[in-house]
């Protein structure tokens, strides 16, 4: 089955503030004692979202006006730590349909990808207006064009960047290589018979 | 134009160019546990595939296996569960799996050196980031996500970019005291926890020249806390002879091959690298984290950073808001902060040669009254070796608690956990907020021997000062 072609993804924002958000911080390791993803929205960012009683702490993603946002806006080298794909897959069942940041973790960056949520990001002084915009009016609708590698909000457009084979494979609904992988079998057992370990050898 | 390790590496193992423009890299070992695979194994059923080559795939259970408790069931079903599901792919597929019962288990970048599945010249792939641990062999070890654990069983390969390589020579001597952890803390703490995105680093000079293999697991296993997803030393006589009859490495004349081979992986002298990064041994002194990240360190006669020593904006928000959460007023010294929980463990500091430095000055000594102490050997295999040298009587003796194998408190899945704002001495590998299973916990991170002297004293302490170390005469 064809995988749908990410041109640009349509949303309202909401902006979790912070440098090094790491993996940790976006689904604690305990809510990982499951053998799906199913329900792991309900827990994102859930350590600094709630009290140990359960009761909501202070959060944007607690405020009913940045409800049903569906754009992440965050800091530099966000989602780094673990290499657990239950951090890209909580934030996409709570609803988020891609991440604008400073900067990513290689691995988050790999592993959302890979779900087909774009992440993309912009410099610094252009994403302070984008985060002031979003908190003046979280109604606003922004835009993530990744044929433009721009985000457009209002009237204004700010360029964000994504590195090219992501681009790509988003572009041309390639963004879950595994169909591409297996159409190589042969090839693949070619390369392995000049590996003499592969054999146990 | 000579090539990189990683060059060599890499295209030994690349299979084609993706129509995305990634690289097919074919992946010879695949190691699974139990927390990243059974949705991989789920996707695989839902699409009818097969695993392509079970017989390159090795699975142990490590994250959530209680370390008191060895009786099954576990009193947490949820992580019952997950060992269960694990068994049963594995049975069904044919996966070799280290088992509880196997005396083989441990934590899964332990396992894999230990039983010498991990090689020089090979790619290797784990569904948890601190796989770059195996680099120490030279191989190019990637921490993946569970799509791609599902690309692996299903293809043996995976989509790639390739990385650039970042040399990194540490060259001198260290220091009597100074540990690997305090080298890749301080490497972390000078290029930074994003330094090394985009980055493979390639470890070497003369302190990694005379390194053992498990002190280059040390390192290697922090890269990516550094940012760089993958980590390698270039194998040498010490890599091979750490091989040598382990149970999966090469046999007779395989094995002879087999290091003519590895040896040609090594980088060559005329390589050219992306970056070049020389730090002097003598500049590294015992190491501690004071913050949420594992770059906030300081050496152990320093202060904690105060919000305005932050030189950006970014850096003081990052300050400020770790010393929030430690607790920790700027500008007072680490040495004296008050510790409530030792632990030694980890897939950073848990082996054998960790634990026996360590008994080697705790001998005598005891845990002081205020802290709850833990020893978690990384694989049952080390235990069984550290009870036969009578270590685990050592750390008993001195009021450590003594357990089975597995991740523990490192991350928490399992029931060792810190209760409210407790600070952990850990040698672990992360100091998260939350990290160690309690909201509100604290975590310092530093080498083994730190924290016995921190289980000790009862307060961070300069494990030279309290066990004794001298500087070498002349220095």
């Amino acid at each position: 089955m064809a995988l749908e072609k990410i041109t640009e993804v349509t949303g309202r924002g909401v902006s979790v503030n912070g440098d090094d958000i790491d993996t940790d911080r976006i689904i604690p390791a305990r809510f990982m004692k499951c053998v799906t993803f199913d329900g792991l929205g309900e827990y994102v960012f859930h350590d600094v979202r709630r009290n140990e009683d359960g009761t909501d702490r202070t959060h944007p993603l607690n405020e009913a006006r940045f409800a049903g946002a569906s754009l992440l806006i965050s800091g530099n080298n966000f989602g780094c730590g673990s290499s657990r794909e239950h951090a890209p897959q909580a934030i996409y069942r709570a609803g988020f349909r891609a991440v604008i940041a400073e900067g990513f973790a290689e691995i988050f960056f790999g592993n959302s990808i890979q779900l087909g949520m774009p992440c993309v990001t912009a410099e610094g002084k252009d994403l302070d207006v984008l985060r002031a915009v979003v908190n003046a009016e979280p109604e606003v609708l922004i835009t993530i064009d990744v044929v433009k590698k721009e985000i457009r909000f209002r009237d204004r457009r700010i360029p964000c960047e994504i590195r090219e084979g992501a681009r790509n494979a988003l572009l041309n609904g390639k963004w879950d290589p595994l169909q591409d992988l297996l159409s190589h079998a042969e090839e693949v057992e070619a390369v392995a018979a000049n590996l003499p370990y592969m054999a146990g050898r | 134009m000579g090539k990189s390790l990683f060059e060599k590496v890499w295209d030994a193992h690349a299979v084609c160019e993706l129509p995305n423009g990634q690289t097919q890299l074919l992946i010879g070992t695949h190691l699974i546990h139990e927390v990243t695979s059974p949705q991989a194994f789920g996707m695989l059923a839902e699409k009818g595939i097969p695993v392509r080559h079970p017989e390159r795939t090795f699975a142990t259970v490590d994250h959530i296996v209680p370390t008191n408790e060895m009786q099954e069931p576990y009193s947490d079903p949820l992580a019952q569960a997950m060992i269960e599901e694990l068994r049963r792919n594995c049975d069904e597929h044919g996966i070799r799996f280290f088992d509880t019962t196997t005396g083989m288990q441990g934590i899964v970048h332990i396992v894999g050196p230990e039983q010498g599945i991990t090689q020089p010249g090979t790619t290797i792939a784990c569904g948890d980031s601190h796989t770059s641990t195996h680099g120490a062999f030279g191989a190019i070890a990637f921490g993946i996500g569970t799509s791609q654990v599902r690309d692996v069983l299903a293809t043996q390969t995976m989509a790639l970019n390739k990385l650039k390589v970042r040399r990194i020579n540490v060259d001198g001597q260290l220091s009597p005291g100074v540990y690997a952890k305090d080298v890749i803390l301080h490497i972390i703490r000078t290029l930074g926890v994003n330094g090394g995105t985009g980055f493979a680093y390639e470890y070497g000079g003369e302190v990694f020249d005379s390194f053992s293999m498990e002190e280059r697991m040390t390192v290697c296993n922090m890269s990516i806390e550094g940012g760089a997803r993958a980590g390698y030393v270039n194998p040498d006589e010490t890599t091979f002879a750490y091989l040598k009859d382990r149970p999966y490495a090469p046999k007779g004349r395989d094995w002879e091959a087999a290091v003519a081979r590895w040896r040609s992986f090594a980088s060559d002298a005329d390589c050219l690298y992306d970056d070049v990064v020389t730090i002097r041994a003598e500049e590294i002194a015992p190491t501690v984290t004071w913050g949420i990240n594992p770059g906030q360190g300081v050496f152990i006669d320093q202060t904690i950073p105060r919000v305005e020593d932050g030189k950006t904006v970014s850096e003081r928000a990052g300050i400020d808001e770790a010393l929030q959460h430690m607790q920790f007023e700027g500008g007072e010294p680490i040495r004296g902060t008050r510790i409530n929980v030792a632990f030694l463990g980890s897939c950073t500091n848990g082996r054998l040669s960790d634990l026996k430095e360590v008994a080697t000055y705790l001998k005598g000594r005891t845990v002081h009254p205020k802290v709850q102490a833990i020893c978690v050997p990384g694989s049952q295999a080390v235990a069984r070796i550290a009870e036969e040298l009578g270590l685990d009587t050592v750390f008993r003796e001195a009021g450590f608690e003594w357990r089975g194998a597995g991740c523990s408190m490192c991350l928490a899945m399992n029931p060792d956990k810190l209760v409210g704002d407790q600070i952990c001495a850990s040698s672990s590998n992360r100091n998260f907020k939350g990290r160690q299973g309690s909201v509100t916990g604290r975590t310092l991170l530093m080498s083994p021997l730190m924290v016995a002297a921190a289980a000790v004293t009862g307060e961070v302490s300069d494990a030279r000062e309290v066990f004794g170390i001298l500087e070498p005469a002349g220095v």
